[in-house]
């Protein structure tokens, strides 16, 4: 009864947005709102055939590596700065200046270094993505338990254990955190990236649908990215269930108290 | 096994000086059980971190097993009071037990033997893969203890580790903290606030002053070696050693208060409100004063 309920409640909303899209569009003359049912025509047509090769995956692989290159840095640059108090003082006041810079202007920055291909949008959806992972990161090492630090320095864990059962785990709250940010972050640079200068990908598909005037074409490409967003989150929460577990019971544990 | 000679540590920053211990000297023979008990905020927790390592003295040097200690030294294990905070709460019981013999280490199976004795010698096994924020605050002690205990250290250090936990918990830890040590057969140095606890637990209670801290006395406790709480706390004997160890840190309580009250109240007392702090230091003072027992544990 309580599951059913509960995916009442998850579903009711976004049913019933669809179910008014669809009715309100069904008899639309408009050109530029097309009916809801053209669209999803065209959704199908769209994106399950040579595009799905020639842009949808092209444009996740440039995000899953941009993606995981900023987990990397931003966790293994945060630890570096979270880690040593002077480090932290030198570097604070340019990474606040570099998280203030919007990363859609280094796209035509980093297109005269880069080029227009892959690097260049991989390159931007790092620039984006690792800030919040690096800036969450580096809180979440400077509140390492001083007790626990104490128990590994007498116990004389240190080097890899230490890294990985102090530091990286007492972070990690903080670095899931930061990757959530990170993520939805990665899929507007993505977009951005490829509406610049490309020959494939979502963003330059969307764009190009617009200048062509297949306008049920473009408006399947939103559905997509807000489909692919909706995925991506999911799967972040599967991932973010496992690696918190104790995280969560603790906070049940506490709850109950 | 252990020894501390003209320990002496200062706390220096923000313009602030504070002597947390004065002058320590001690020496704790293998095998033997010693406590150590003074009043609150007499820098017992300093000196306890000076010995294991994790605090380098001002000046004075500190033992083990005939070695000095330059940070955390071998075969020496601590055991914090807090330890909600000390257990890793991502790992399970046995991982956390595990740990320090993994980096020490040791093979798989030398690993799982040691760590099953020590969590079968603390009553604890068939909580092997729970949680450490699963169990009850005694249990995660206990799991505490069973790591120190896996560790095989020469020497065990104790720092007030069953204050935060309800008195009936307490006794038990206290009855199971001996019959580890008669076991293993370690150098126990067991630091608390509880003066019952200190007598109970001890073949010796070494007394501190206030801070800056010395040793204020030194007393054997005569008591047989098997210790119960009824028979052993109701004995005549017993009261007789609570009595003294009682007076001896009041005694240390009330002279740190009569040195220190000349100049708070003396011609330097509008200096001390100058800088605002005279009112909070008058009233823990006071706090410090009318606590005619020490505290006692918050029961959970």
């Amino acid at each position: 009864m309580i599951a059913l309920n509960r995916i009442f409640l998850l579903l009711a909303l976004p049913v019933a947005l669809f179910a008014g899209w669809w009715f309100a569009s069904a008899g639309s003359t408009d050109f530029y709102v097309p009916p809801l049912a053209t669209i999803l025509a065209a959704f199908d047509d769209t994106w399950f055939g040579p595009r799905l090769t020639t842009d949808v995956l092209p444009s996740m692989g440039r995000l899953g590596l941009g993606y995981a290159l900023a987990l990397l840095a931003g966790v293994a640059l945060g630890v570096a700065i979270g880690l040593r108090r002077a480090l932290r003082a030198l570097l604070e006041p340019v990474l606040e200046f570099l998280r203030a810079v919007p990363p859609p202007v280094l796209v035509p920055i980093l297109m005269l270094f880069a080029g227009i291909g892959n690097g260049m949008k991989v390159l931007v959806i790092v620039s984006g993505c690792v800030w919040p992972v690096l800036l969450n990161t580096v809180e979440g090492v400077r509140a390492i338990d001083g007790v626990l630090a104490d128990t590994c320095r007498s116990y004389r864990i240190g080097g890899r254990l230490r890294m990985w059962h102090l530091v990286l785990r007492s972070a990690s709250p903080q670095i899931v955190t930061g990757a959530r940010q990170a993520l939805s972050v990665g899929i507007i640079l993505m977009v951005i990236s490829e509406m610049f200068a490309a020959n494939s990908g979502l963003g330059f598909s969307i764009v190009q649908f617009q200048r062509g005037f297949q306008i049920p074409e473009m408006w399947s490409g939103v559905l997509l990215l807000g489909l692919l967003g909706v995925v991506l989150s999911l799967l972040f929460r599967i991932v973010e269930h496992r690696v918190l577990a104790w995280y969560h019971g603790i906070r049940a544990v506490e709850r109950q108290r | 096994m252990l020894t501390v000679t003209g320990l002496h540590k200062v706390y220096d920053g923000h313009g602030r000086r504070v002597e947390a211990v004065g002058d320590l000297t001690f020496t704790v023979p293998a095998g033997r059980f010693v406590c150590i008990v003074g009043p609150s905020g007499c820098g017992k927790t300093t000196l306890l971190r000076c010995i294991a390592g994790l605090l380098p003295p001002t000046a004075g040097q500190v033992t083990v097993g005939g070695k000095p200690v330059a940070g955390p030294p071998d075969g020496l294990a601590v055991v914090f009071q807090e330890y909600g905070r000390s257990l890793f709460p991502w790992l399970r019981v046995v991982d956390n037990v595990e740990l320090p013999l993994r980096a020490a280490g040791l093979p798989r199976t030398k690993r799982r033997e040691l760590v099953n004795e020590a969590l079968d010698a603390v009553g604890l096994a068939d909580a092997h893969t729970a949680y450490p924020w699963q169990l009850s605050g005694g249990m995660q002690q206990r799991v505490a203890i069973a790591r120190a205990i896996a560790y095989q250290p020469q020497v065990l250090l104790m720092d007030e580790p069953f204050a935060a936990v309800d008195a009936q918990t307490r006794a038990d830890l206290e009855d199971l903290i001996r019959t580890v040590w008669q076991r293993f057969e370690m150098t126990m140095l067991f630091v608390t606030h509880d003066i019952d606890e200190a007598v109970y637990l001890g073949q010796r209670v070494i007394m501190l002053s206030a801070a800056p801290t010395r040793v204020a006395d030194d007393l054997e406790i005569d008591l047989p070696d098997g210790r119960d709480q009824l028979g052993t706390r109701g004995g005549p004997r017993f009261a007789e050693l609570r009595g003294h160890v009682y007076a001896q840190i009041q005694k240390a309580k009330l002279e740190k208060t009569g040195a220190e009250a000349r100049p708070r109240w003396g011609p330097d007392r509008g200096a001390a409100q100058a800088r605002g702090t005279s009112a909070e230091q008058r009233t823990r003072e006071g706090r410090h004063l009318s606590a005619a027992e020490p505290k006692r544990p918050e029961s959970i």
